[in-house]
C-alpha cells in the first residue's frame, strides 16, 4: 500500500470552508433584501441577480489575466458576497451602466489588483460604492420613496429602469438622512413628525423596518460563529455615544436622537455586514473593538458635520488605511508573557 | 471540590475513543524481531554496547545513555543482535537513525532484576541513578528524559506534582487504560515521584469523558492525604502540559519557562508506573500501553506492546484492512504524524497507531486564500494569531514571528483543525520554527566569534601597549643615567678593567 505522508493536523472541521462562510453570508442578507423589496419593489433584488453575473464574469476574466485557475475561485461564492452587499447599498433602479461601473471597480480595483482574494486592504463593495459615490452623485442619491408592498414600481418597471437609457427617476425621493441634512431651523421632534417620510415605527419609515432585518441577519451570522461581536458591538455603541453627547435635546442644529442614527441609512447594514468583513478589518478581537469604534464615530461625524448623508462607506475605508496601525497596538498577552508575581 | 480555571480557545473535535475500549489490555504476543531506536527520547542518542551476533536477554542494556541529557535502551526480551543499522524510525520529518535490530528466540527470558528494598530510605541520588539506568523518557508524547525533570533545582521547588491524565486529543485511550487498569501502580509511582521531587500536592487530573478513570484513580488514592483527583470538562487541548496547569492551578508557564519555574512538575500516568518499575520491581522500561485504533482495524484495543515492535505487525494483530485506509498515524490524528513506513518501530513515545479508512479521516481538501476570519484566533490555546504567523511565515519575517511570539506555539493543531481555508498551518509555523532555531543559532555562533575576536583585539591592543610602555620606560631610564653623565658602555668598560686587574693581581 502507498501512505500518504501528510502533516498534522490530520482531522478537520466538518462543513467549514470558505464556501460555507460566504453562503452564511448570502443567507443572512435574505431578511434585509426582502424587506427592501417590501419598501421599494423588486429593484434591489434585480440588481444583485445582475450585480452578481457580472461579477463572476469579471472575477473570470481577472483570474484568467492573471494566469489562475479561474473555474474553482468561482466556486467559494466570495464575489458574490462582494457584488450583493454593493447592490444592496446602491439605490434600486440604478441603470445597468452604474452596476457595471461599480462591479466591476470592486471586483477589479478592489479586489484583483491587490492579489484577490483575502489580499485586498479595502471592503472591495465599499471602493465601488465610493467611485460611484463620487463620480455619479445624482444616480447614487436617486433614492425611492418607501411606500411597500401594492404602491411600489413592478418587475417591469425595474427592468426598464436597469436597462432603458435614460435614467429612471420618476419615483425618487429623499431619504430620512437627506431630509436630517438638509434640515435647517426645524426642531428634531418637529422634524420627525411633520415629514412622512421621518414617520416610521422607530426611525424613519421603511428604513427602520429595513435596519432590523439586517440586524436580524447578523445576529444570525453571530450565532452561527461567522464572526464575533466585537466589530459591530464596537460600531453600534460608538454611534450611540456619539448621538447621546449630540443630542442636544433635539435642536434644529443637534445631531440627532440615539435611535435616529441606530436605525437609518446603512447602520446596521454596515455594522453586520460591511465592517465585519475579516480581510481589510483588524485582526483580533480587541483591534476589531477599536475599528468598530472608529468606524462608529466617523459615521456620526460625517452625517452631522460632513458633506454626505450616509458615512458608512467613507468610515470603512478610511478605517481600512487604519487596520495595520490598529493591528500594531492591539496584540493579544500571549500564553506565559503575563506579568506574574512572584511570592517572596 | 477544586476550582477550575478556564484555558483561553480550544475546539471539541469528535472524540471516537469508544472504538478502543480503554477498559482492558488485549493480548499482545511476541513478533519476530524488535528494531530499537538509539534515540527515543528528546537528547543524545544512547550509544550501542552489543555488537552483531551477541545474544541478549530480556532487561539487558544494550545501549547506554551518552551525556546528561540522556537515557540507555534496553532489550525487551531475549534473542541474537541482528543488525545495527540505519532505519525509519518515527519522527515527524520521516527521518532515519541507528536502530539495534534484535530477532527473538522465543524463550522470553530476562536478567534478574532487583528493586530498591525501600524507596523512602534511599538518598535522591541514587533514585535519580535507577530512574535514569532504567532508560525512563516522559511517555506522553515528548519522550523527554524523566531523571533531567525530577532532578531540576529551581530555588523555588516544586510544590505541586501534576499526573496529566487528561488525554484529550481524540481517538487515544492509553492512559485512560492505565489509569483503569494499572491504577495502584499509578498512584504508587506518583508517590514516588512526590517524594523525590518534594511535592506536598498531587493532582491526578483526569478530563470528565473518562469517568471509569478518574473513580479507579480515587479508590486508588484513597488513602494519600496528598493525593486529589481533578476532573474538569473535556477540551482539547487541555492536556498540553502549560495548559493544564492554567486550568487547575491558574497560573501560566513563563514564555520560554518551564512548569518548575512555577513550582510545578507535570508526568504522565505511564510515566508514573515506568518509575515504580524502575524502583521497586528494578525493571527497566521495555514495554508499554498503546492504542491501536481506526476504522480500518478488525480488532482495535489497548496492548502491551514491547518498544521495538514494527508497526505492521501490531496492525496485522488489529487485523488491518490495507484496502479500506491509506494513511497510519503515529499518535493522535490532532499532533500525530503519518507513518511513511510500515517497518517503523513501536518506541517510548508511541501513545497511539490510528489507521482511519479513507472515509474516515479523507484526504486534505486544497488549500484556499486565508479570508482573515479569525478562527484561529479564536480557537489558540496560547492566545497566539495564528493568521498574522501565517502571513510572517510565508514572508519570512522573523522579526514580526518573534514579536508575535511564534516559539509560544505549541503545534497543537487547534487553528488548522477550524481553518475554513483549509490551510495547513502548523505545519508553516514548523518550518518557520526551524528557520528561527537555525538563526538563533547562527546569531549565538557569530556573537561568539565576535566576542572573541574583539578579546583578541583588547589582548593585542594591551599587550601591544604594555610592550611600548615597557620600551618607553627602559628609554627614559637610559637617557635619565646618560644625563647623569652615567654612561653605560663606560661604565662596563671600567668594569671590564676592574675585572681584568683583579684577575692579574691573584696570579
Amino acid at each position: 500500500m502507498s501512505l500518504l505522508h501528510v502533516s498534522s493536523p490530520h482531522i478537520h472541521k466538518p462543513f467549514s470552508s470558505v464556501e460555507q462562510v460566504m453562503k452564511q453570508v448570502l443567507l443572512a442578507t435574505i431578511p434585509g433584501v426582502l424587506v427592501m423589496t417590501w419598501f421599494f419593489g423588486p429593484g434591489t433584488l434585480l440588481n444583485i441577480i445582475f450585480g452578481s453575473a457580472l461579477a463572476l464574469g469579471f472575477e473570470a476574466w481577472a483570474l484568467w489575466l492573471r494566469g489562475k485557475d479561474f473555474k474553482s475561485p468561482l466556486k467559494d461564492h466570495s464575489v458574490i458576497v462582494t457584488a450583493t452587499l454593493l447592490c444592496i447599498a446602491l439605490p434600486p433602479y440604478a441603470p445597468w451602466w452604474l452596476i457595471a461601473v461599480g462591479v466591476g471597480v470592486s471586483v477589479l480595483l478592489g479586489k484583483h489588483v491587490f492579489g484577490g482574494l483575502g489580499y485586498n486592504p479595502f471592503n472591495p463593495a465599499m471602493v465601488g460604492y465610493v467611485v460611484l459615490l463620487i463620480s455619479f452623485p445624482l444616480q447614487m442619491s436617486s433614492w425611492t420613496e418607501p411606500r411597500g408592498v401594492g404602491d411600489v414600481p413592478g418587475i417591469t418597471d425595474a427592468f426598464v429602469a436597469l436597462f432603458a437609457a435614460s435614467s429612471y427617476d420618476g419615483v425618487s425621493a429623499a431619504t430620512p438622512l437627506d431630509l436630517f441634512r438638509q434640515n435647517s431651523g426645524m426642531m428634531f421632534d418637529g422634524l420627525m413628525t411633520s415629514k412622512a417620510e421621518m414617520a416610521g415605527v422607530i426611525a424613519g419609515r421603511g428604513w427602520d423596518m429595513v435596519n432590523l432585518a439586517f440586524l436580524a441577519g447578523g445576529l444570525w451570522l453571530l450565532r452561527q460563529r461567522i464572526f464575533t461581536w466585537h466589530a459591530p458591538i464596537g460600531m453600534l455603541a460608538a454611534l450611540s455615544v456619539c448621538a447621546l453627547i449630540g443630542f442636544d435635546e433635539g435642536s434644529s442644529t443637534g445631531g440627532g436622537s440615539i435611535l435616529f442614527h441606530l436605525f437609518s441609512g446603512a447602520t446596521m447594514f454596515g455594522a453586520f455586514f460591511i465592517i465585519t468583513d475579516p480581510v481589510s478589518s483588524a485582526v483580533s478581537n480587541k483591534g476589531r473593538l477599536v475599528f468598530g469604534a472608529l468606524v462608529g464615530v466617523l459615521v456620526y461625524l460625517i452625517r452631522v458635520y460632513g458633506n454626505y448623508p450616509d458615512a458608512l462607506a467613507f468610515g470603512v475605508l478610511l478605517m481600512n488605511f487604519a487596520a495595520p496601525l490598529i493591528d500594531q497596538y492591539t496584540q493579544p498577552a500571549v500564553y506565559g508573557t503575563k506579568k506574574i508575581e512572584v511570592d517572596e | 471540590m477544586r476550582q477550575i480555571f478556564d484555558i483561553h480557545g480550544g475546539i471539541h473535535p469528535p472524540e471516537r475513543k469508544e472504538l478502543s475500549d480503554p477498559g482492558f489490555v488485549m493480548d499482545c504476543p511476541p513478533p519476530s524481531k524488535l528494531v530499537l531506536p538509539v534515540t527515543q527520547h528528546i537528547g543524545a542518542p544512547a550509544r550501542p554496547i552489543v555488537e552483531v551476533g551477541d545474544t541478549v536477554l530480556g532487561g539487558q542494556m544494550i545501549a547506554e545513555a551518552q551525556g546528561p541529557v540522556s537515557v540507555p535502551v534496553h532489550s525487551p526480551s531475549s534473542g541474537t543482535v541482528t543488525a545495527i543499522a540505519s532505519r525509519a524510525v518515527p519522527h515527524a520529518s520521516g527521518m532515519t537513525d541507528t536502530c539495534i535490530e534484535i530477532t527473538l528466540d522465543g524463550r522470553c527470558e530476562w536478567i534478574t532484576c532487583e528493586g530498591v528494598a525501600d524507596w523512602r530510605a534511599e538518598s535522591k541520588a541514587v533514585l535519580l541513578d535507577r530512574v535514569r539506568l532504567a532508560g525512563v523518557a516522559g511517555l506522553g508524547g515528548a519522550g523527554f528524559p524523566t531523571a533531567i525533570k525530577l532532578a531540576s533545582d529551581r530555588a523555588i521547588g516544586i510544590h505541586t506534582l501534576v499526573i496529566n491524565g487528561t488525554e484529550c486529543e481524540p481517538y487515544i485511550t492509553a492512559d485512560d487504560t492505565v489509569m483503569q487498569c494499572f491504577a495502584r501502580e499509578v498512584v504508587e509511582g506518583a508517590e514516588i515521584l512526590a517524594h523525590m521531587v518534594g511535592a506536598e500536592t498531587i493532582l491526578l487530573a483526569v478530563e470528565d469523558n473518562k469517568h471509569e478513570a478518574a473513580e479507579a484513580m480515587k479508590d486508588a488514592s484513597a488513602h494519600l492525604a496528598s493525593a486529589e483527583v481533578v476532573t474538569f470538562p473535556t477540551k482539547y487541548p487541555s492536556g498540553g502540559e502549560k495548559q493544564l496547569i492554567e486550568l487547575l492551578l491558574n497560573v501560566q508557564v513563563p514564555s520560554g519557562g518551564i512548569p518548575a519555574d512555577i513550582g510545578v512538575l507535570c508526568q504522565n500516568p505511564g510515566t508514573a508506573m515506568a518509575v515504580r518499575a524502575a524502583l521497586i520491581d528494578g525493571k527497566p522500561l521495555t514495554d508499554r500501553i498503546t492504542t491501536l485504533t481506526g476504522m480500518a482495524l478488525g480488532k482495535p484495543g489497548n496492548r502491551r506492546v514491547m518498544l521495538g515492535t514494527p508497526i505492521g505487525e501490531l496492525l496485522a494483530l488489529g487485523d488491518f484492512n490495507s484496502e479500506t485506509s491509506d494513511r497510519v498515524i503515529h499518535g493522535g490524528p490532532m499532533m500525530g504524524f503519518a507513518v511513511t513506513d510500515l517497518d517503523m518501530p513501536v518506541v517510548k513515545i508511541t501513545n497511539c497507531v490510528l489507521a482511519p479508512t479513507r472515509s474516515e479521516i479523507p484526504p486534505p481538501q486544497p488549500q484556499q486564500a486565508c479570508i482573515r476570519c479569525g478562527l484561529c484566533a479564536e480557537v489558540c490555546p496560547a492566545s497566539l494569531l495564528p493568521q498574522q504567523l501565517y502571513w510572517f511565515a510565508r514572508a519570512k519575517d522573523q522579526e514580526q514571528l518573534e514579536r508575535h511570539n511564534l516559539m509560544d506555539c505549541i503545534e497543537c493543531g487547534a487553528c488548522a483543525y477550524v481553518c475554513p481555508s483549509h490551510i495547513p498551518l502548523v505545519q508553516y509555523y514548523r518550518s518557520a520554527k526551524g528557520s528561527m532555531r537555525e538563526a538563533s543559532k547562527e546569531k549565538l555562533r557569530s556573537d561568539n566569534s565576535r566576542v572573541r575576536f574583539e578579546a583578541r583585539q583588547e589582548r593585542l591592543e594591551r599587550e601591544t601597549a604594555a610592550r611600548d610602555a615597557k620600551r618607553a620606560a627602559r628609554k627614559a631610564a637610559a637617557e635619565a643615567r646618560l644625563e647623569a653623565g652615567d654612561d653605560p658602555v663606560q661604565a662596563a668598560i671600567e668594569r671590564a678593567k676592574a675585572k681584568k686587574a683583579q684577575q692579574e693581581g691573584e696570579q
